[in-house]
């Protein structure tokens, strides 16, 4: 720490600096980089006297290896509690891989594997008279039906999701604002197919009706309400009291001030939170499962029969052992990513672009 | 109002009464309660679902013929079935998730609100967000055709060498296991978990960071002389947070497992169901006392991830009175 002031080699000094730190010199800069090479060699050299080489397998071995080598170095040359210290950046940086790890793997995996059947015919075509061990088809009939669920979804849960936000910021006190704010927190927890459930109860048992694609955009949109209250209360918060404090100084009636100051301010970040609403619900299977039926035919009208969607055929072809319905899962894994990537990065955008600038 | 001479009687209705007075109250009135309608729909919504789902699920709890807690076999249309083997592949699954996840998680929010470049932080903290926006479903089909195949050997070796412990005993012939399950549980909730952490993390007062270093403190152990104490309510909700997602998860755990209704001691063996996997399987081909069996599982599912969010929520609120957190 002090080195500059007090050269490390000069020997009355020595215990003045053993007092802050107990460190002799610090560890050069390419010794990690010279230990890493030597920890892949070790456990390559181990591996194969085991007889079982592989990529990841070297990858998993090295990593510790590297660990001990950089503790042990630093341990003789910095003193213990600089070598815990190295060993727990190891650590760190490792777990920031491991979390890298699988969503590399998924997305590689859904691309090398559905990329060639993502076809414009597939893109176009239903699955109507094509069996699960045919080849062929296609997911249009999925598309619509996702697209639909999703929008009727969207349609009940962000009007009612902004109205909440809006009483929680602008009005919302005492007892009723708190309840209200928890709840909305436990509503993100509750899980999807109990969701599901309730529309299957409420609805389908209630009234005595069948599946439709109405009834999963309603239960798509219990998952999608907490999310857009969230996000748009959060909006809405960042919004300078100062702009309220003008318009309604100016005379302008409250519920004009939100309106129209209030909500444009914050209206970039509120799109975005819809956004990732959206792409949130847009992969949920399991409430679908159990209130939209499923079809291989194309139905535009969610109003009336069942109606398939996305996530459905996933679940549905995943389980089939033929190939081509393999394909066809993978396909429309590949699909349901890259919509779910768009909705990220243009609500992302949409976020960096309009952001109000409140910080 | 400037031809209107001043009412001198009534100068303070004189403002209240101006041309736009009666619009101002009425639209605010109507936009006050509309607003607060919305919150009120909010709460009525989460009883409405406790409420119908009680409704539906009494049929089967009267008719049943076996005793609900601890019947393991699930068979309700000959009224014959129990809770016990869903709740322990629930508990297990969720449990391995927790075990695998949470240290991880710690780590990439370390990583993220410690170690990173500043400039770097904020990306990388996206693409732990990516790993949430994945569709469950997605990780099933990946866990399914994917995974499973990479992780038998692992699900071997761990057989090989410590198949003495009941829990990883047994014998390894499949990935459809509760282990791989909890796995691909433990990817799932990683990002909730890490997003949390790092948030609390983030919020650790720069004083108390400061004041460690300034000590001579390695930045490990001001990490654990400042951060992790301060960090710790954050923590456990966010655990518990994670906790309630994969109880709750569907089906991904519905395309992985290969449904059994036994306990099982070894968490390597195929076999084991989860409250939500087995209400999706299972749905389809049951008859009528079927479903409002499976209401009743879902009653049971939902009760349980309430409890555990709202004390996860109870925890942070407690927080946030002295410390500004938020989650």
């Amino acid at each position: 720490m002090s080195t500059t002031l007090l050269p490390t080699n000069e020997p009355t000094r020595e215990p003045e600096s053993r007092s802050l730190l107990p460190e002799t010199r610090p560890l050069p800069g390419w010794m990690p980089w010279a230990l890493a090479v030597a920890a892949v060699g070790l456990s390559v050299l181990l591996l194969l006297a085991l007889g079982s080489l592989n990529l990841p397998l070297a990858v998993v071995v090295s990593v510790p290896i590297f660990a001990a080598l950089v503790g042990l170095a630093s341990a003789r040359l910095e003193g213990t509690r600089r070598a815990k210290d190295r060993i727990v950046t190891v650590v760190v940086y490792t777990c920031f891989a491991l979390a890298i790890l699988p969503l590399l793997s998924v997305l590689i995996t859904t691309i090398q594997r559905g990329a060639s059947h993502l076809t414009p015919y597939f893109l176009t075509h239903s699955q109507r008279g094509i069996g699960p061990r045919d080849e062929g088809g296609g997911i249009y009939h999925g598309i619509i039906g996702t697209f639909e669920q999703v929008g009727i979804a969207a349609l009940i849960a962000v009007p009612i999701g902004l109205l909440v936000a809006v009483y929680l910021v602008e009005y919302g006190r005492g007892a009723l604002a708190r309840a209200v704010t928890f709840f909305v927190d436990v509503m993100t927890g509750v899980p999807s197919i109990v969701a599901g459930l309730f529309v299957y109860t409420a609805i389908l048992l209630g009234f005595g009706t069948t599946p439709k694609g109405v009834w999963g955009g309603l239960a798509l949109s219990i998952l999608m309400l907490p999310v857009v209250v969230r996000s748009t209360e959060e909006m809405l918060k960042l919004v300078p009291n100062d702009l309220r404090e003008a318009s309604l100084a100016l005379g302008v009636p409250k519920w004009k001030t939100i309106v129209s100051i209030v909500m444009p301010t914050a209206i970039g970040g509120i799109v975005t939170g819809v956004m990732l609403s959206v792409a949130r619900v847009i992969g949920e299977t399991a409430p679908l499962v159990l209130t939209v039926g499923a079809t291989d035919s194309i139905n535009f009208n969610a109003f009336d029969g069942p109606q398939a969607s996305l996530p459905l055929i996933i679940y549905d072809q995943a389980f089939r052992s033929s190939p081509y319905a393999q394909d066809r899962a993978w396909a429309t894994a590949l699909t349901l990513i890259l919509l779910v990537l768009i909705l990220n990065l243009v609500a992302r955008g949409i976020a960096r672009w309009k952001a109000p600038k409140a910080r | 109002m400037a031809t209107t001479p001043p009412d001198l009687d009534k100068p303070s209705t004189q403002l209240g009464t101006t041309r736009s007075a009666s619009g101002v109250r009425l639209g605010d009135r109507i936009f006050r309660g509309s607003s607060m309608g919305a919150g009120i729909f909010v709460l009525v919504v989460m009883a409405a679902i406790g409420t119908f789902l009680l409704i539906r699920a009494i049929p089967s709890l009267t008719s049943n013929e076996s005793n609900v807690l601890t019947t393991q076999n699930f068979d309700p249309d000959n009224n014959d079935w129990g809770i016990a083997a869903l709740a322990y592949g629930t508990l297990v699954s969720s449990i391995i998730a927790l075990i695998l996840a949470v240290p991880v998680a710690i780590g990439i929010a370390l990583f993220i609100s410690h170690y990173a470049p500043r400039r770097l932080a904020v990306i990388l903290a996206y693409v732990v967000d990516l790993l949430a926006a994945v569709p469950s479903v997605i990780f099933g089909l990946w866990g399914l055709r994917f995974l499973s195949e990479h992780i038998l050997p692992i699900e071997r070796w761990i057989n090989d060498w410590f198949g003495w412990i009941p829990v990883f005993g047994g014998s390894v012939n499949s990935a459809s296991s509760l282990f791989t399950a909890g796995v691909v549980l433990a990817i799932m909730i990683l990002p909730i978990i890490a997003a949390v952490c790092r948030e609390v993390f983030l919020q650790v007062p720069r004083a108390h960071e400061e004041a460690a270093l300034a000590l001579g403190a390695t930045r490990w152990e001001m990490i654990r002389t400042a951060v992790l104490p301060f960090g710790r309510p954050g923590i456990i909700s966010a655990t518990m947070l994670g906790l309630g997602r994969a109880l709750g998860e569907t089906i991904a755990i519905a395309l992985i497992l290969s449904p059994s209704y036994a306990i099982n001691a070894s968490v390597l063996e195929i076999g084991g169901s989860t409250f939500a996997a087995n209400i999706a399987l299972r749905f389809g081909e049951i008859a009528e006392t079927g479903r409002s069996a499976l209401i009743a599982s879902g009653l049971v599912l939902f009760l349980i991830t309430l409890l555990v969010n709202m004390g996860a929520r109870a925890v942070i609120a407690r927080r946030k009175e002295f410390s500004g957190a938020s989650a």
